[in-house]
């Protein structure tokens, strides 16, 4: 009991000195904190896709479109259990920096393959039978205060012109990772209008999405379809669904590479802060702790006298920080809204911060404690602060 | 406070890397001419008619035979295996003509020779031959169904030119089965010419197209980048120079109480309490400011590093160094004397302010 008295004591003797550096550590653990959320949203397109499904896009490379008449054939294959088809829409709405990701989708069959997008059931018929309406996330209609009924425009840059819909129903992450950023239509209402304006893009479609079994054949399925379209014109290459959101990550791995170290950096920062407060402490108290040696305290007692203040400041500070995480991270995730659809503190992060604010309170008091353990009481006494 | 440095210099050498690497990339005079609408080169479409009218504009400049400084091009994207990793990225494919070349003086052949006109043959700019594989002299890349052979490299200085591969225009179109151009890129006789050109394209009932500068339309595509970047950067500089702050404020403050009867003494020999207070804070910014050389020296390692990474916005591979320049460096050492009198001011207040009989009797 005592010695807790005399932890907390010793932390507050030098009032502005502590707080500077408890200051310090919140700050550091804030900034570790929402990098590492930053990370973890660039993987939140690969957390939240299913192991069940697969994607089969053309194998020259995304920008290259399939024929609709593979649908069909893929369907045969066995182990395959439903077919939809997508395809990356890219429209504008009112002005490019609106980003909001559009797909045109078949709707009934990508509805069922994508369960955890949620639709009230009067909703899910409206947009079915609609041919020119559109379903939007949750965030993105409270991002432009959509409700249903609302005519959207988009400004097409893939498909030129502008394309009007009419908003049938909001949808709903069923989990947390979903994205609730985009924005669905028909596939249909794009194709009628192509025949019309460039027979030449007519029928086709970006990519198929394929629902499988059993997710351990998927190699095996995947392989069939890509054989089955080996030596056409649009040969395909179809992965599962993580692989495919992977590819999306490790084109821009060298900016997350970059994040991460960063995050690093930071706490090999405020490591040097902490050492530095540690080690001056631990030198004025040089005279107390020979002092405390002579009356019979061993050595493990000091050790643990200096380790224990250490972590109650830096704990203190970790505690600030993620408190204040929360709010930062929802700060961030709105100036950055157009990036990241989804931009929440996992409890992952709130680990390792803990757990870094712990590494970093043992080690900065690593070398003062080994010293103020080390040193010969006759020197200590002798030392003038 | 060296790494403080380190990041924040860091950080703004990425930034003018990236954007030098865009803003080179396109020449003042060159005019491109896209569909409206589309923001990059990939998603537009120009069908032969519409690419003839414009390429039979009056402003274009005329070089030898007579015949006109214009590229009609084709732009498409490809995975490509990464060497090593065998992790696809994409990789941008430009069909060009003979032209495509005197529009960008930039591009240079460094190994081999241009491709053949109606051959399935490519040459590959300088970043892709060393990190995607099939791309090196004499391989061969396969897509669109054939064989291509890489008989050329070719070296773009620091432009996003260096992240691309180029082939006979027509043999592309037909490989992939788009009958249409991409862009027309053509060269101003007179640069000022501009608005009136752009003027007369956009209006012209038979063209959906649209004439951007060649610079404005590279710094565009830049844009959510550098966005991405400057947001990235300014809060980790904010975070990071607290961070330093807190350190120097600490450390002074434990200067300043070491040496509580020192300053007692300077004082009763009549140094005056300006003395002090400008001792102190002198201190703190020549602390920070080696640390702040100390962060500089190592960041300037990081120019030998090439940093690569899919432009969101374009959708494929573009490769960029760190660059240093003489504003990055003055404005770390401005960045670090801040930080050092900042940290530096409120310990050198408190010794400046010490009275003199208190300070000499402490021990």
């Amino acid at each position: 009991m005592h010695i807790l008295k005399l932890i907390f004591r010793n932390t507050l003797r030098h009032k502005l000195r502590t707080a500077l550096t408890i200051l310090g550590i919140t700050i550091a653990i804030l900034a570790f904190g929402i990098l590492r959320t930053l990370v973890s949203a660039w993987y939140s397109g690969v957390e939240a896709s299913s192991s069940a499904r697969l994607i089969t896009r053309n194998s020259i490379s995304l920008v290259f479109s399939l024929p609709l008449s593979y649908k069909e054939k893929i369907r045969q294959i066995p182990g395959v259990k439903g077919v939809s088809y997508a395809i990356w829409f890219n429209g504008a709405y009112i002005s490019e920096k609106n980003f909001i990701p559009n797909f045109a989708v078949e709707p009934k069959t990508f509805l069922e393959l994508y369960p955890e997008y949620v639709l009230p059931e009067d909703q899910k018929t409206a947009f079915i039978r609609d041919r020119k309406s559109a379903i939007a996330g949750r965030k993105v209609a409270e991002r432009f205060q959509w409700k249903a009924g609302d005519t959207i425009i988009l400004k097409g840059t893939i498909f030129p012109g502008a394309w009007e819909f009419v908003l049938r129903g909001i949808y709903y992450g069923a989990e947390k990772s979903a994205d609730e950023t985009q924005l669905f239509f028909h596939w249909n209402y794009l194709n009628e209008r192509l025949k019309k304006t460039t027979p030449r893009r007519a029928d086709q479609t970006g990519v198929y999405i394929i629902a499988i079994d059993d997710p351990d054949r998927a190699a095996e399925v995947s392989e069939a379809v890509d054989k089955t379209f080996k030596n056409s014109l649009a040969e395909t290459l179809t992965e599962t669904e993580k692989a495919f959101q992977m590819s999306f990550v490790t084109m821009t791995q060298a900016i997350v590479t970059v994040i991460q170290l960063v995050s690093f950096l930071v706490i090999i920062i405020i490591m040097a802060v902490v050492a530095n407060t540690m080690s001056m402490t631990a030198r004025e108290r040089i005279g107390e702790y020979a002092i405390m040696k002579t009356l019979g305290f061993g050595g493990w007692h000091i050790a643990i006298l200096i380790l224990a203040e250490s972590l109650v400041i830096t704990m203190t500070g970790c505690v600030l920080g993620i408190t204040l995480t929360f709010p930062g991270a929802e700060y961030f995730g709105k100036t950055m809204g157009n990036f990241f659809p989804v931009f929440d503190v996992s409890a992952m992060t709130l680990l390792l911060d803990v757990a870094a604010s712990f590494f970093v309170g043992l080690i900065a008091a690593a070398f003062p404690t080994w010293h103020a353990v080390n040193i010969r009481i006759a020197e200590g006494l002798r030392r003038i602060g | 406070m060296a790494l403080v440095v380190f990041v924040f210099a860091t950080i703004l050498m990425l930034a003018e890397g990236l954007r030098k690497t865009l803003v080179d990339t396109g020449s003042y005079d060159n005019v491109i001419v896209i569909r409206r609408a589309s923001t990059t080169e990939v998603q537009s479409g120009i069908d032969r008619y519409q690419a003839s009218i414009v390429e039979t504009q009056p402003e274009i400049a005329i070089v030898q035979n007579g015949r006109r400084l214009a590229a009609k091009e084709l732009m498409v994207i490809i995975n490509l295996p990464k060497r090593g990793s065998e992790k696809p990225s994409n990789v941008t494919i430009r069909g060009i003509n003979e032209q495509s070349l005197l529009l960008r003086p930039q591009v240079k052949l460094i190994e081999g020779r241009m491709p053949k006109t109606g051959s399935y043959e490519v040459i590959a700019g300088e970043n892709i031959t060393r990190r995607f594989r099939g791309c090196g002299m004499g391989e061969k890349l396969h897509f669109g169904m054939r064989d291509w052979t890489v008989v050329g490299a070719f070296r773009a200085g620091s432009t996003g030119f260096n992240s691309e591969i180029w082939g006979d225009v027509d043999q592309l179109m037909q490989a992939f089965r788009r009958p249409v151009y991409s862009s027309v890129t053509f060269k101003l006789r007179d640069a000022s010419d501009f608005e009136v050109l752009k003027e007369r394209i956009e209006t012209d009932p038979r063209l959906t197209l649209e004439a951007k500068r060649e610079i404005q339309y590279y710094a565009d595509q830049s844009e959510m980048m550098t966005k991405f970047l400057r947001i990235l950067g300014m809060s980790l500089t904010i975070i990071f120079s607290i961070g330093a702050m807190i350190g120097a404020t600490i450390t002074m403050y434990a200067a300043v109480a070491n040496r509580t009867s020192e300053i007692g003494t300077l004082r009763a020999l009549g140094f005056q309490r300006r003395n002090i207070l400008f001792a102190f804070l002198v201190e703190s910014m020549l602390m920070s400011i080696i640390g702040g050389f100390a962060g500089l020296f190592f960041a300037s390692f990081m120019q030998f590093l090439t940093i690569s990474t899919v432009n969101w916005q374009t959708f494929s591979e573009l490769a960029f160094s760190f660059t240093l320049t003489g504003g990055i460096v003055y404005e770390s050492s401005i960045f670090s004397i801040v930080m050092g009198f900042l940290g530096g001011v409120f310990p050198a207040f408190r010794a400046s302010k010490m009275n003199i009989v208190d300070a000499l009797s402490t021990r």
